[in-house]
């Protein structure tokens, strides 16, 4: 009796299942985002792989980088200026950084109790450029500039994903107009191959060679600004990435020898035991 | 229960002696995973997954109960308590990476367990019980694992959970007071959210339990073998310890390599890179997937897309992907060949290894957009889950030719040879 209901059952689902593969399927137009969309570029950093490590010059360098062009739009929440220690800045540095910074952090005024706002210290994190969302919209013609925190775990591809977006700006190809007429570039955005839908909000943000002046005085062209901003990125996004891969050989290496030991006991025991 | 030739708890020191008296907890513990527990001599390595689960969940309990004191369920604050927990609790980030990866180790050591359970019949009489109970933590997993996911409040935790309870509203008539009432209002927010964390607390220790009973059950028969033939007599057997616990220490140590190269080398290999995003309720995720484990349920429910016998076809879907486990519970009396192992049912053999091979193919399935040819694949790959369970098991356990048995698990083990005969390191030979 069990048997003979499953077995409805099964008919049942079997043929609901057979039914909607034989349904006919609209005809989908491929976009044209399906035939244009490029992979990651080719790139390579100092933290890939299961021993990468962080290049503290190159991230102080994408820290300038960031400072300079990117904080413009673009807010980095999570991280506080005392995590600059991280990469290499001196307390005092860091004290300077945060004072200096172009946003200042909101407070209120200790008399009135009216908002004010005051410098930023270590223990303050990267002010938002824009006060709220709307602020953001309203000032990037209504595109949201997304928090930077996260942005290099938050992409598929990474820190190569930010790098290929950063330096992939091109000219909408004249076959891609041939054979998608309506898919021109709108005015506003901007055609760049590697992101999802080929037209992204985001003005190409690295233009000229020299843009930003390096303190370590390496020469600043846009391919080497692009590779800096986006390990900063990766270490915002990870801080804790060296302290994981060194942590993990270690474990890695005693594992190897426990299992190596616990192997031969298993052997031992087993000696005279066919099994 | 035990068989008659099981060692004896014999405590020689006057203090064990005395707790034996008072209250037999070593006795419990010998009797049940120590020298009292007489084991199938011929258990293989798919045997070790057992304890491995069992090690994920404590895994699970001890990272998830120093996390949850630094995080902060509030659906404002949920996903910053989370960096907070990446960025300044000290060894913050590998509990948090050990959590997450845990999650995943522990369903691959399940899927295994039961598929190893599907192969040599383990769920048939007279452990009926262990398997019921076996689905039982099954479900319960899926549900803590389900919630858990929605705590760091990412787009997929959001969109997840939108997607799951979504599947309440499915009921006919009363489905969106039910969707409501459980989610605490008309979406997933902060009601939500703290409800899920009371119950992603809660279950772990539901699923313990249900794992103890698991195992009492399953030392009323003694434990299956690659045979599936029963245990005859003492020399079918060896105890529990020492014998399977150098077995399993090693398993240990081969699972934890693969969880560290996994924890601290890719950690992010199997979560989805959108979680990363703070959940937003205005933006929709281009797709939305669950997380690996949960692949191949996704993609019955995917699959049902008409509607058919006056069923609308995502009452089908969620009917179906409830039904393909619930099946599980029915499965030790669909399946009634008296033969438990595979190695000696040429025919059910093949069917488990297409079954197999179709999971992966549903997994997949569901990883993909709802795009052709991926739904029609997914349609085919579905509709053989159902057939394999509900058409083909019985049907090839009443008509199979199954292979000869041996008569006891030692003579498949010797081969008629004395246990003496082989010599020292020729013994361990398999």
């Amino acid at each position: 009796m069990l048997r003979f209901l499953a077995g409805l059952v099964g008919v049942g689902f079997v043929s609901a299942l057979l039914i909607a593969f034989l349904m006919p399927r609209e005809k989908v137009e491929p976009a044209a985002a399906s035939i244009y969309h490029l992979p990651e570029k080719e790139v390579k950093f100092s933290f890939d792989g299961p021993f990468g490590t962080y290049d503290k010059e190159q991230l102080q360098r994408g820290f300038q980088v960031y400072k300079e062009v990117c904080s413009a739009c673009h807010s980095m929440k999570l991280v506080a200026f005392r995590d600059l220690e991280e990469i290499g800045f001196s307390k005092p540095e860091v004290k300077a950084i945060a004072k200096q910074w172009a946003v200042e952090v909101p407070s209120i005024n200790p008399d009135t109790g009216e908002a004010a706002t005051r410098k930023a210290l270590p223990s303050d994190y990267f002010p938002s450029p824009y006060a709220n969302e709307t602020a953001a919209r309203a000032a990037n013609n209504n595109a949201l500039p997304p928090d930077m925190s996260l942005l290099a775990k938050a992409r598929e591809g990474g820190a190569h994903y930010i790098y290929s977006i950063v330096t992939g700006y091109q000219v909408q190809p004249a076959d891609l107009l041939k054979r998608f007429p309506d898919a021109k570039t709108p005015t506003g955005l901007h055609y760049n191959p590697y992101f999802a839908n080929l037209n992204i909000a985001m003005p190409p943000p690295l233009v000229a060679d020299g843009q930003v002046t390096y303190a370590d005085g390496k020469k600043a062209t846009v391919d080497q600004m692009a590779q800096d901003a986006s390990a900063f990125l990766m270490w915002a996004a990870e801080p804790k990435l060296e302290n994981r891969h060194r942590w993990g050989i270690v474990v890695i290496i005693y594992l190897l020898i426990a299992t190596g030991l616990a192997y031969g006991a298993y052997r031992n025991i087993w000696r005279d035991k066919k099994h | 229960m035990s068989f008659p030739w099981a060692e004896n708890y014999a405590p020689k020191n006057p203090l064990m002696k005395w707790l034996d008296a008072k209250l037999p907890l070593p006795r419990l513990v010998y009797n049940a995973v120590g020298a009292g527990y007489p084991v199938p001599r011929n258990l293989n390595y798919f045997w070790n997954f057992g304890v491995l689960a069992g090690l994920a969940l404590t895994i699970q309990i001890v990272t998830g109960i120093i996390l949850a004191m630094h995080y902060a369920s509030n659906s404002d604050m949920a996903f910053t308590s989370v960096e907070g927990i990446m960025r300044d609790v000290n060894a913050g980030w590998l509990l948090r990476y050990m959590h997450m990866n845990g999650a995943s180790m522990f369903f691959v050591v399940v899927y295994i367990h039961i598929f190893r359970g599907l192969y040599y019949g383990s769920y048939k009489a007279p452990r009926e019980m262990v398997w019921l109970l076996g689905v039982v933590i099954f479900l319960l997993m899926m549900a803590t694992a389900f919630m858990g996911y929605v705590l760091p409040w990412g787009q997929m935790s959001f969109w997840g959970a939108q997607v799951i309870t979504g599947f309440f509203s499915a009921i006919p008539l009363v489905g969106d007071p039910i969707h409501t009432w459980l989610l605490g209002g008309f979406a997933p927010d902060n009601a939500a959210l703290n409800r899920f964390f009371s119950l992603h607390y809660l279950l772990p220790f539901v699923i313990a339990g249900v794992i103890i009973l698991h195992i009492w059950a399953l030392h009323i028969p003694g434990s299956n073998n690659p045979t599936g033939v029963e245990v005859k007599g003492p020399q079918d057997t060896v105890p529990f310890h020492p014998y399977y616990t150098a077995k399993d220490g090693m398993g240990v140590g081969v699972f934890l390599l693969v969880f560290a190269v996994m924890m601290f080398f890719y950690p992010n290999a199997l979560g989805h890179p959108d979680n990363y995003i703070q959940a937003n309720p205005l933006s929709t995720p281009a797709h939305i997937v669950p997380e690996w484990y949960f692949w191949p349920f996704y993609a019955i429910l995917r699959a049902f897309t008409v509607n058919w016998l006056w069923i609308p076809a995502k009452l089908w879907g969620v009917l179906a992907m409830f039904s393909s486990i619930l099946l599980l519970f029915f499965l030790p009396w669909l399946d009634n060949s008296p033969v438990r192992s595979a190695n000696y049912r040429p025919a059910y053999r093949i069917a488990f290894w297409v079954l197999v091979l179709d999971v992966l193919i549903l997994g997949w399935i569901g990883k993909s957009p709802a795009e052709e040819p991926y739904v029609r694949i997914g349609q085919i790959a579905a509709a053989y889950y159902f057939a394999h369970f509900l058409l083909i098991v019985p049907i090839i356990a009443a008509v199979e030719k199954t292979k000869p048995l041996p008569n006891s698990i030692s003579e498949s083990v010797l081969h008629g040879e004395a246990e003496e005969a082989a010599p020292i390191g020729v013994g361990s030979a398999h």
